[in-house]
């Protein structure tokens, strides 16, 4: 068979064998030890030419309800939004999407300036001073937080509200226990917020940092100077994780007090693609600065005093410190940064509001309209923004297989994570839902719960 | 002299527009009314207001001060920069991978689990393993994802003392940091001679508080660890376990395993060996396998299969080390990796090793005649050199690392691996013709010649580059890290 990806001739083997003396390849592995040699070949899924794959390929694809198929109503982290057609063009330009790291900035000025430029979009979004090139995803981002917070304030212990992302809380679970650091998680609400009395009672002198979400898990607003209040009465440092899809009509983190914002790009032009690459921000104070985690770019000038961009303070990355450096990250989310920066810059200055906006009254008319459904209860009574929480008297795993039914991909099962939230769903509404489908959902769920 | 490129910033203008949404079709309520006043926003965040057309040229000028596998060759040793398949990109943008959630039920997203769970399987005959967690980001998070599971074992037999994990000084930076924040300590033993692990050095370092030894063979300067099954054995008689860094799998596709070497954690970088794309720095995907022994410690979920057939995401670990990552791993990055592996198939894979090793080797030798091969043996897929003889003509590795720049080429990695002097450190990849090699070459021994007569040249290169040399300790002194309109 011969392969697409494989330009050796005949030809070119043989003149490079003249050169290396050898007669076959095989004189070039006898290095491995024999009883390492694998003796037979790999048993995996076979090869298939260019025609069979995308068969192949879009034949799975076509056994996955998507939201072409379907009218989606899932969000909980992860939300479908308008996505401007520039933002895959801009993306499949391969001097991007085939570079690497810009180790070289002579030859990766684009990147470099694209990253740049992003970093100051994520801190006009979040009122930061500072951001970084991007990290993993919004858990991961949330939990290097935790962990850059407990080491700088030498405290390790971090409390965090129980109405944060349950996968969220569960990562920095899994940082915290490589570090040593404990975790407090503390209840939220009748209204779906945190609990301030419980938030008070549990941080302590000993804590590094309080982590909330904004809005959080169940849609619900956080007062965000109230918590900070908390935070800074025991010098722990205040990390929100927040949509920043939010944040164009919600009041900036960095203005209420937040020390370090986190969060997820994947709502600016990133499909929702099974949960990923998505796109992991952190943004923080000048004086933090040189304790936060990932590639940095900063401005500078060429030997003519032209501006230009480079990686800078790298004497805090693993490839420099090693064992002391402040976080092991190496390859990050560059080209889905990329992604959020085209969007952001599509939607500029009133895209960005207006589509919040839009979020904003959309899931309003849709919280009305279930909360008009008979059988149906709108629990929580904080303001929301584009998330809201229903209570249906059916288990939702039920309701969602009949929605399915009838081309609608129903809410988050908020009952896998909180057992006291059982037959309670979470809905989210963004700006491409359309009235007739929020009519239709509230048609669907009212006779799905009457059945 | 190439212009200075304008931020995007700095072409805004007020009422200016590149998007359209719909109008709004439910009542509009006063935002007064949904949100407390001290929650709603006062001042908008300053992004750009510029037209389509304006975007569009703006990312298209960016680009063009970009370099890619798809401009030319990249040689970056360690990073495996190959060649892109663009069928990859079709297939991540169908609407049934690209628009589906992650918390849709199971049954409606069969096609979804199957790609996974077939990749699963793969992955584990390709390294010799019992099975695969697909949720590490990248390499670095499998790293910390492995010794996480070290740990957890050692710590489910009582033996949470075992806290050290022995680096060679060739090993990435990640593996010591990957270390620090699973809470382990690094040990780091020296290379011999043959720039391999020194096997004395190994048997001294281990004992009652090894936790694992990491190792990415071949080795960071190309080289196969010969001795490996003596250094398992050495490791694994001190109760300690063996890590594979899979950064330079793509010299060993089947033709050896990590399992059969004795390692009990692997993990592959998917961006690299299995075709990624790279990103300009990522997403990258990270999947470790493990030896049964840690099967229990696997972050939850896995995609598993039914008796009927179907697929499913298993969550019942009671000893799992928890969740590594939000969501199902970067499936987008999986996705492509399984898309090429159904291009290569089992066949194609060994061949892309044997012709990596292959193209490494040739070039090695050739460029042996005029840069110092500190380690002349075969390698493996890539080789490193030293830039000793043209330092003692004032010229150093950063230098000629800058003058390739002229010649339209991304230079090798430098200054890694740590041990060797004005360190080149070249990996072709098996996607290169050898008229590109050449062509390389060429330009190599050019710039060796020009060390010998005109250093100047190559001291004070890039000549062609769109910035000359940038100041980097002034941009580390007083960091300038996002735009500021002035006023």
């Amino acid at each position: 068979m011969r392969y697409r990806y494989l330009p050796q001739t005949d030809q070119d083997k043989r003149e490079m064998f003249e050169a290396l003396g050898i007669n076959s390849i095989e004189e070039l592995f006898t290095d491995i030890p024999k009883e390492v040699r694998f003796p037979r070949e790999l048993n995996i899924s076979e090869a298939l030419n260019e025609v069979d794959h995308v068969r192949y390929f879009s034949a799975l694809s076509n056994k996955n309800a998507n939201f072409t198929t379907h009218v989606n109503f899932l969000g909980a982290g992860a939300y479908q939004h308008y996505i401007p057609s520039t933002v895959n063009h801009m993306l499949l330009r391969g001097e991007f999407f085939t570079a690497y790291t810009p180790y070289q900035p002579e030859i990766s000025q684009g990147e470099l300036q694209a990253i740049f430029e992003f970093q100051t979009m994520v801190c006009e979004m979040t009122g930061m001073e500072v951001a970084n090139s991007s990290m993993y995803d919004g858990a991961t981002s949330t939990a290097e937080a935790a962990m850059m917070a407990a080491g700088h304030t030498n405290k390790a212990r971090v409390v965090v509200s129980g109405a944060v992302h349950p996968e969220y809380r569960d990562v920095l679970t899994t940082y915290a226990a490589g570090q040593s650091v404990e975790v407090v998680t503390v209840g939220y609400t009748q209204a779906g917020v945190t609990d301030l009395a419980a938030l008070e009672a549990s941080v302590t002198d000993g804590t590094g940092a309080v982590i909330v979400q904004y809005p959080n898990f169940f849609g619900s607003i956080e007062d965000l100077a109230a918590i900070k209040k908390i935070a800074a009465d025991k010098g722990a440092l205040f990390i929100v994780a927040s949509n920043p899809v939010a944040l164009g009509v919600l009041e900036a983190p960095g203005k209420l007090g937040a020390d370090i914002v986190t969060g997820d790009m994947q709502p600016f032009g990133i499909p929702v693609s099974f949960g990923g690459p998505h796109c992991g921000y952190f943004a923080t104070t000048s004086k933090l600065m040189r304790k936060m985690p990932g590639r940095i770019v900063g401005q500078t000038k060429d030997e003519e005093g032209k501006r230009g961009f480079v990686l800078t303070l790298q004497a805090r990355e693993q490839h420099i410190r090693r064992e002391k450096a402040t976080s092991n990250i190496c390859s990050n989310q560059a080209l889905l940064a990329l992604a959020a920066s085209v969007t952001m810059t599509a939607l500029g200055k009133q895209g960005v509001q207006e589509m919040a906006m839009m979020n904003l009254q959309k899931a309003h008319y849709a919280k009305q309209a279930l909360a008009n459904t008979a059988g149906l209860e709108v629990v929580f009574n904080s303001p929301t923004f584009n998330e809201f929480v229903v209570k249906l008297p059916k288990p939702v795993k039920d309701v969602n297989t009949a929605l399915l039914n009838a081309g609608i991909i129903g809410g988050y099962d908020l009952g896998l994570d909180y057992p006291e939230l059982a037959n309670h769903m979470l809905i989210a509404v963004t700006e491409l839902r359309t009235k007739a489908e929020i009519d239709t959902l509230a048609q669907e769920l009212e006779a799905i719960v009457r059945a | 002299m190439h212009k200075e490129k304008e931020l995007i910033f700095e072409m805004s203008r007020p009422g200016r527009v590149a998007y359209n949404l719909p109008e709004l079709d439910v009542p509009e309520v006063d935002v007064t009314s949904l949100l407390p006043q001290h929650l709603i926003r006062e001042t908008p965040a300053e992004l750009p207001e510029v037209s389509e057309l304006q975007l569009v040229r703006h990312y298209t000028e960016l680009s063009r001060r970009n370099h890619g596998v798809d401009n030319g060759f990249y040689p970056l040793g360690s990073c495996t920069m190959k060649y892109n398949p663009k069928i990859n990109e079709d297939v991540a943008r169908y609407a049934g991978f690209a628009h589906i959630h992650p918390y849709q039920p199971d049954e409606s997203v069969q096609g979804a689990l199957e790609v996974m769970y077939n990749l699963q399987q793969d992955l584990a005959e390709i390294t010799g393993m019992d099975a695969v967690t697909l949720q590490p980001a990248a390499g670095a998070a499998g790293e910390w994802t492995g010794l996480m599971m070290i740990r957890a074992y050692h710590e489910s037999r009582g033996e949470a003392n075992r806290t050290k994990v022995i680096v060679p000084n060739s090993a990435h930076g990640t593996n010591p940091a990957s270390a620090t924040i699973a809470g382990l300590e690094t040990i780091t033993i020296p290379s011999n001679d043959r720039g391999l692990v020194d096997i004395e050095a190994l048997r001294a370092a281990v004992g009652p508080d090894t936790a694992a030894l990491m190792l990415t063979n071949p080795n960071t300067l190309g080289l196969f660890e010969e001795d490996i099954v003596e250094m398992a054995q050495i490791v694994h008689e001190a109760g300690g376990l063996l890590y594979y860094d899979g950064a330079n799998a793509n010299a060993i596709l089947g033709i050896a395993r990590p399992g059969d070497m004795g390692f009990d954690v692997v993990h592959l970088n998917l961006h690299k060996t299995f075709t990624g794309p790279h990103g300009g720095g990522g997403p990258g995907a990270g999947p470790v396998g493990v030896k049964e022994i840690l099967i229990p410690f696997l972050p939850a979920p896995i995609v598993a299969q039914r008796e009927d057939g179907s697929y499913y995401m298993d969550s019942e670990r009671p000893q799992t080390i928890g969740r590594v990552k939000g969501f199902n791993g970067n499936f987008g990055i999986l996705l492509r990796a399984y898309s090429y592996i159904r291009t290569m198939g089992a066949d194609g894979l060994r061949k892309v090793s044997e012709y990596a090793v292959l193209n490494a080797n040739y070039m090695m030798r050739r460029l042996a005649t005029a840069y110092h091969l500190p380690y002349d043996v075969v390698c493996k897929h890539e080789f490193v050199l030293s830039g000793i003889r043209q330092k003692k003509q004032g010229v150093r590795t950063l230098d000629i690392a800058k003058r390739l720049l002229d010649f339209g080429y991304h230079p090798p990695t430098i200054y890694f691996p740590l041990i060797v002097e004005e360190c080149l450190m070249i990996e072709p990849t098996e996607t290169e013709t050898k008229e590109t090699l050449d062509e390389f070459i060429d330009v190599m021994l050019q710039i060796a010649r020009e060390c010998e007569e005109t250093p100047e040249i190559v001291q004070e290169a890039p000549h062609t580059t769109v910035v000359k040399r940038l100041d980097e300790a002034t941009a580390a002194r007083k960091p300038i890290l996002r735009y500021t309109k002035e006023v």
